[in-house]
């Protein structure tokens, strides 16, 4: 059923998080906390190479080390057939994820695993590391875009022909995929035109920059039953990948979810899990792995670094009739970058009659990329917003007075096929229209920026569940870790059902053998999908309760409503009885049927998309090339906000990983093909005193398809800031910046090249 | 009849390009296979590779749908998240 906003007292309001004492008092147990009895070091041995054969691995000094217990390569794991399924957050290929876990006969990225070790401590374990003797064929490597789709660039792999064009071809490519999206006729829209633009952007790698390192302990026991203990955004993901890897049967893997320090996407893929149980396997202990920086930067996933064209034409009143955008994206060592997604976010909001999109996965030797929040949107989005904002200054009009006349809305169809419904874009343009940010005065030298992002949300596989204490409190279980607040929002609609306080209910995270099959948590699904599935336990419970009062009452159930946590009579002809609440009820669970509960397993469907406002002021240092952030507002279609401050929270942090990406982080790799930047000092992302607050307003425009109307949010807002920030850029110093990041020094090269032109003028 | 409308480079390879079709399907099911029987291997690809807009509602799995012969069907790339 779908609940009346009026009538709703828990949805809403703000309780306290209820992981918040362990947290801050540094009791929560994270994945990289994790000891067990008996439990031995393991530690990965890491190609020095971007692009090398694996000639020979001779690992017989290293294992007759004093404390050292097993020794592994990719021939201790099965040789897995080139098999895709679509199980993770994108469409997963198990051989490579089994080559990423440990290399097989190449090595493809400085940083790519080769060996691993388990030892009594991890110093032997280093030690026993550097004993492993590797030969190598050291190979041409190619680390851009661009250079890996020339067609004299060292090819990755052998058996990788492009998909997606025709006809099929018989030369292997480091171009994985092509895509291509069309509606109308994009060459009649263009010469239909009044008014062009268009531009050629690049972004780089960004990493998640999660601050715990992936991180497990596994154990494998001599019955060949196996528990996980890591630190992952879906256990159920773990466990069937690490069966799948090794295989094993998934019901003889038990995965417990630890405490998340962050994913952002970055932990929807296994890296050490699989290495750990083979090394368990082998010394017949509980081994332990954990990254360093160093090695989550150098082998765990960022999102693509790409290269965008796009194109827009537009009558002389500001109807866009034609677009274009072609999109090169990174996808690491092996095929999979986000371009999909890319190429359908960019012109998601717009209403254009006549679009052209192409996109191309392209490998390179860099770490393969893992999911980041809105994957490919924020890139896509980039380029478009920047367009867009060139745009309204060509026609000499308000960049929201554009974006309103040409936005999606209810009934515009996509350039990727569906049609929008039930949608808030015009909602958060009329809000930013409105919000004292956009009307403030600016002071010379300052410059502000507006840009807009799109997200689709997804549903999905979820179990949850909601059972009754003997004293009437609650418990609530998800089968999603909790990342960033879905053990309070689950809770809360539980309690909303019910009719109790949100305190009233405890939320946990059972193991993967404890509860039903959830899909990971990712794409900002779990308070939609996972929580529907709670809200409907919550309910069964209800209809349970009101059975049990029937029954204790003597009255038929039809007599019976809940009310404010309580069974009353449903009138006058019901009976007189005293209200009974849960602990009421719960008291005599054993005389009326035994315990009280219910778990629901569900396939979500009827996500709703999401879309983001933000308007950023800045102030450009022209002798530095800095860019300060003086005030920043994130305006965004929330559907129905569950537990608000979480919700700003999402905006919040989304914002400020997208200022980040914006200006300051970027792979640097030296002449070797190797990451030079490998760590927090030299990655640089946004620390407090480079932000100012940042004001998350909440449009609410419920999703119909979910009983209190929630929307995900995680996502839209990572992607409009490097739009808006170079929009701001470009009105406070008049420069189009084409390159991301927009770092100091890329902005003052941009001022210093323009300086004697401007001088001359 | 149901019309079915592809979109992008994924399926239009077993169409030989052909971006718009009328089908006699009114269960995603039955879609699967009507494609197949018509494009050897589109149906394949839509079973496992792919989303579905109907009437405007993405389904990441839409196994148990339904539509009506006035239905539009789009065959989407799958969508993950972050």
């Amino acid at each position: 059923m779908n609940y009346i906003p009026s009538d709703l007292k828990v949805v809403g309001t703000r309780p306290i998080r209820p992981d918040g004492v362990e947290k801050v008092t540094g009791r929560a147990q994270f994945g990289a906390d994790m000891r067990v009895a008996g439990m031995i070091w393991g530690k990965v041995l890491r190609s020095p190479h971007a692009h090398a054969k694996i000639l020979s691995i001779d690992t017989s000094k290293a294992e007759k080390l004093p404390g050292v217990r097993a020794v592994v390569t990719s021939k201790d794991l099965p040789h897995i057939a080139n098999e895709e399924a679509f199980v993770g957050e994108g469409p997963m290929n198990f051989r490579d994820l089994s080559r990423n876990c440990l290399a097989w006969d190449k090595a493809l990225y400085e940083g790519h695993a080769i060996a691993a070790v388990a030892a009594n401590s991890q110093a032997i374990a280093d030690a026993a590391i550097a004993l492993i003797d590797v030969k190598y064929e050291v190979l041409p490597y190619v680390i851009d875009v661009e250079d890996a789709m020339a067609d004299n660039a060292p090819i990755l792999h052998e058996d990788l022909f492009t998909a997606g064009v025709e006809p099929k071809p018989t030369k292997p490519s480091n171009i994985a995929k092509k895509v291509v999206f069309r509606k109308g006729d994009p060459d009649a829209g263009f010469k239909d035109a009044d008014v062009i633009v268009e531009g050629r952007y690049t972004t780089q790698p960004v990493h998640q920059a999660y601050i715990e390192p992936h991180a497990c302990v596994c154990s494998y026991n001599s019955d060949g039953q196996v528990t996980i203990y890591s630190s992952s955004q879906g256990h159920f993901m773990v466990r069937a990948y690490c069966a799948k890897l090794l295989g094993l049967n998934i019901s003889n893997i038990r995965a417990v979810a630890m405490e998340i320090g962050g994913g952002f996407g970055g932990k929807t893929l296994v890296y050490l899990e699989p290495v750990a149980i083979a090394l368990s396997k082998k010394s017949g202990r509980p081994v332990k792995m954990q990254m360093t920086r160093d090695e989550v930067f150098r082998a765990s996933g960022p999102t693509s670094g790409a290269t965008i064209e796009v194109k827009l034409g537009a009558k002389k009143d500001g109807t866009i009739v034609a677009a274009q955008e072609i999109l090169k994206y990174q996808a690491g060592a092996f095929p999979g970058s986000p371009i999909g997604p890319g190429c359908m976010c960019g012109f998601a909001m717009y209403d254009i009659p006549n679009v052209d999109v192409v996109g191309y996965d392209v490998v390179s030797n860099r770490p393969k990329v893992a999911a980041y929040r809105a994957p490919g949107a924020p890139i896509s989005s980039w380029a478009v917003e920047c367009a867009v904002d060139d745009l309204a200054r060509k026609l000499g009009v308000d960049p929201i007075a554009l974006r309103e006349q040409n936005g999606a809305r209810n009934g515009t169809k996509t350039h990727y096929g569906p049609t929008h419904q039930n949608i808030g874009f015009l909602a958060t343009l009329e809000a930013a229209k409105n919000h004292a940010h956009w009307k403030a005065p600016l002071k010379p030298g300052q410059g502000r920026g507006i840009a807009c992002g799109f997200w689709f949300n997804i549903g999905g596989e979820s179990s949850a569940g909601c059972h009754i204490a003997e004293d009437g409190t609650v418990v609530a279980v998800s089968g999603n870790p909790d990342i960033g607040g879905s053990r309070a929002s689950i809770g809360m609609m539980v309690a909303e059902v019910l009719g109790v306080p949100a305190e009233k209910v405890r939320t946990i995270i059972p193991d993967t053998s404890s509860i039903g099959f959830s899909f990971l948590t990712g794409g900002s699904r779990v308070t939609f999908a996972t929580g529907m599935a709670a809200t409907q336990a919550a309910e069964r419970v209800v209809e349970d309760l009101k059975r049990r009062a029937a029954q204790i009452w003597e009255i038929p159930v039809e007599a019976v409503e809940w009310k404010d946590g309580q069974a009353v009579p449903a009138g006058s002809n019901a009976g007189a009885f005293e209200p009974l609440d849960i602990a009421a009820i719960a008291t005599k669970a054993g005389r009326t049927g035994g315990p009280i509960g219910a778990e629901v397993s569900l396939n979500a469907q009827g996500a709703g998309p999401g879309f983001g406002v933000h308007i950023v002021d800045v102030e450009v240092d022209h002798e530095t090339g800095a860019v300060k952030i003086l005030r920043y507002t994130a305006i965004q279609d929330v559907g129905k906000a569950i537990h608000p401050s979480y919700v700003e929270g999402q905006i919040q942090g989304g914002a400020a990983q997208g200022i980040g990406w914006a200006l300051n982080e970027e792979y640097i790799y030296d002449k070797n093909g190797k990451m030079d930047n490998a760590g927090f000092l030299d990655y640089r992302v946004p620390v407090a005193s480079d932000m100012p607050m940042i004001e998350a307003v909440m449009v609410e425009i419920p999703n119909p398809r979910h009983p209190f109307g929630a929307r995900g949010v995680g996502e839209v807002p990572i992607i409009p800031p490097m739009a808006a920030i170079g929009n701001a850029i470009r009105s406070a110093t008049g420069l189009r910046m084409h390159d991301l990041p927009m770092s100091p020094p890329k902005v003052r090269a941009a001022l210093d090249a323009v300086a004697p032109k401007m001088a001359a003028e | 009849m149901p019309k079915v409308l592809i979109t992008g480079s994924a399926c239009q390879r077993f169409t030989g390009g052909r971006s718009e079709l009328e089908v006699s399907a009114t269960t995603f099911r039955r879609l699967v296979l009507e494609l197949e029987q018509r494009f050897p291997g589109l149906g394949k690809q839509v079973e496992e590779g792919m989303a579905v807009a109907i009437d405007g509602e993405i389904f990441q799995d839409a196994y148990s749908a339904t539509f009506g012969p006035d239905s539009e069907v789009v065959l989407i790339p799958k969508i993950g998240g972050g």
